[in-house]
């Protein structure tokens, strides 16, 4: 049964804007070609850092949701490390509850906009 | 009328010093998965030097306490929290 996985990772803000699409596509091909189903993908762009990393204070985050064996990670991983683009990444293996809450953060059921999803239902009785 | 009304409600105990019960608000709303990508949610379990807060502050139970402790580190990882700051919030 494959496993689902998230990975962030941050690459450097010198890239331009289309080496950094080059990039990222790289990696999501990389992963499918290992095998993964992607399920969902998120930019989120040019953050600022909390701290710098590498003598860099922004970076440009990206988020890949995939179900894959475990194998494919190290590729990844190994991927990572050896990009001198990349600052930093994040693997995490996703339990049915984390699984849940993506899913719902999706529908947009959690956190603030829960309640309107309370309100809708309000209005539907009235 | 109500004017009044808070006059006499002054003679009994005042609430300064009232200990609040404290309860651990992920059982309460029945959250089970701590997500470690939105600060403002993380931001309430850590001081102003960007410390995790413990136990007794911060009212969590032991696995909810665990749980949350690794999803700040993870945050503090790909830098979405400090791991040392001044006047945080």
């Amino acid at each position: 049964m494959l496993s689902q996985y998230e990975t962030v990772f941050i690459l450097t803000p010198v890239l331009s804007e289309d080496d950094t699409k080059k990039a990222i596509t790289a990696y999501v091909d990389l992963l499918k070609s290992q095998g993964a189903e992607i399920v969902h993908e998120e930019h989120w762009g040019l953050k600022n850092l909390r701290y710098p990393i590498k003598k860099k204070t922004t970076g440009i985050y990206h988020l890949v949701e995939y179900k894959s064996e475990g194998k494919a990670i190290n590729l990844l991983e190994i991927a990572f490390r050896r990009d001198e683009n990349i600052l930093r990444y994040l693997t995490i293996k996703l339990d049915k509850y984390a699984v849940k809450y993506n899913d719902d953060k999706r529908a947009g059921l959690v956190g603030r906009n829960k309640k309107v999803g309370l309100t809708k239902e309000k209005e539907a009785n009235v | 009328m109500s004017q009044q009304k808070n006059d006499i409600k002054y003679l009994t105990a005042t609430k300064i010093g009232l200990i609040k019960k404290k309860y651990c608000r992920f059982k309460k709303n029945g959250i089970r998965y701590i997500d470690y990508k939105d600060p403002e949610f993380l931001l309430k379990f850590i001081n102003e030097q960007g410390k995790i807060l413990p136990r007794r502050l911060s009212g969590n139970s032991l696995k909810y306490q665990r749980k949350m402790a690794q999803a700040i580190k993870r945050a503090r990882h790909i830098a979405i929290l400090p791991y040392v700051a001044d006047l945080l919030k």
